[in-house]
């Protein structure tokens, strides 16, 4: 069983991610953040599902809590693919892009399915878990790009509103820290059960951020991304 | 070996691309706090005028914030803030003698930490007083 910090962090990251898409919809932003609503609801749904799951079959390390993890890990990052997919079409949104974005979409989600299927198939006399540190390294990291594209996006076409830049530089942060503990993980898979505490950590960099961002950001905020890069630089 | 390359060009490619999203993520919020001016009373008890924040400020003003009941719900990103402040300072120290622009960039993003600290410090004092006044109003 996880230790009662790690279940105050659980249960509070559950509460805030409710928190956000309160404020989304107090905001009046339910239609412009709905993948991102979306995403945030299904993760509500697999943390009472994983609760269930740890309770009913005891602990962490029992098989079955194990595969639900990292395939509701692996369902939960999809969802997020599409949340990243809907921020494009926001950025683009002058451009009259949305049949090419669409087409990306597709591609990526086919692109997707089938990696992870060709990883799958390669699997059979490996150990779970290195085969899904491996699977979900890769997934994130994917989605690391995609952030980094968006970003490049963000930067060259100038969009400043503050409350979309901060929830892509929120997602940059979340899909490059996950990715490179999964990528530890799959390098040095004995010290897993120290990257382990690490995991409820970068799952609440997003409620976090986002309840920052929608709650505390007022809808017009703007900022421009340009001199942030300058700072950074 | 092929996956070990893989796993290995991952994390180095995502220890590069957080240390960036982190970055800009608390240039972001610093950003927001810059334009906007601290109350004589915050100035006098932080020492900082407006615009006018030096690096050695930080590690005070974040005292001065722990003392200051959190009715703001800002802890994250003071914490996040304080994170970058750390990056900063180890930025400042170990690349600074050899490229003295990156000295002075250093000295100003850690001023700016400063005067972000001050205006969290600022919004703190504010929502205490509100929530004060609100018991106060409750009790009556």
């Amino acid at each position: 069983m996880p230790g009662p910090t790690w279940m105050l962090m659980w249960i509070l990251g559950t509460l805030l991610e409710v928190f956000v898409v309160v404020g989304i919809y107090r905001s009046g932003m339910v239609r412009r953040y709905f993948f991102l609503s979306f995403y945030t609801l299904l993760s509500v749904a697999v943390s009472i599902g994983r609760f269930r799951v740890l309770f009913h079959y005891g602990g962490v390390t029992s098989a079955e809590y194990r595969y639900f993890y990292f395939y509701s890990d692996a369902l939960l990052t999809i969802a997020l693919y599409f949340a990243v997919i809907s921020l494009f079409f926001q950025v683009f949104e002058q451009m009259r892009m949305e049949r090419y974005l669409r087409f990306a979409a597709v591609l990526l989600l086919a692109g997707t399915a089938w990696f992870s299927y060709a990883i799958v198939s390669q699997s059979s006399g490996r150990i779970l878990t290195h085969f899904a540190f491996e699977l979900s390294q890769n997934l994130y990291f994917v989605g690391l790009a995609l952030t980094y594209v968006l970003w490049g996006a963000i930067v060259k076409l100038r969009e400043t509103r503050t409350q979309l830049i901060q929830v892509v530089l929120s997602l940059g942060i979340y899909f490059s820290a996950y990715a490179a503990t999964y990528a530890l993980s799959n390098l040095a898979p004995g010290i897993y059960p120290y990257t382990r505490f690490l995991f409820p950590l970068i799952g609440g960099i997003l409620p976090v951020t986002w309840a920052y961002a929608f709650w505390r950001l007022p809808v017009n905020a703007r900022i421009v991304p340009a001199r942030l890069l300058e700072a950074a630089q | 070996m092929m996956v070990a390359l893989m796993a290995v060009v991952i994390l180095a490619a995502s220890l590069a691309a957080l240390l960036q999203f982190f970055g800009i993520y608390c240039r972001s919020l610093i950003a927001a706090s810059v334009a906007q001016p601290l109350s004589p009373e915050i100035q006098e008890v932080t020492g900082i005028t407006s615009g006018a924040a030096g690096p050695e400020d930080f590690p005070r003003v974040v005292q001065l914030l722990r003392l200051c009941p959190d009715f703001a719900n800002d802890r994250q990103q003071v914490s996040a803030i304080r994170g970058y402040f750390w990056l900063v300072k180890a930025v400042r120290w170990t690349l600074a003698s050899l490229l003295p622009e990156v000295r002075s960039w250093a000295e100003m993003q850690l001023a700016q930490c400063a005067y972000f600290a001050a205006v969290a410090l600022e919004h703190r004092v504010s929502s205490s007083r509100t929530a004060l006044a609100a018991q106060m109003h409750d009790s009556r």
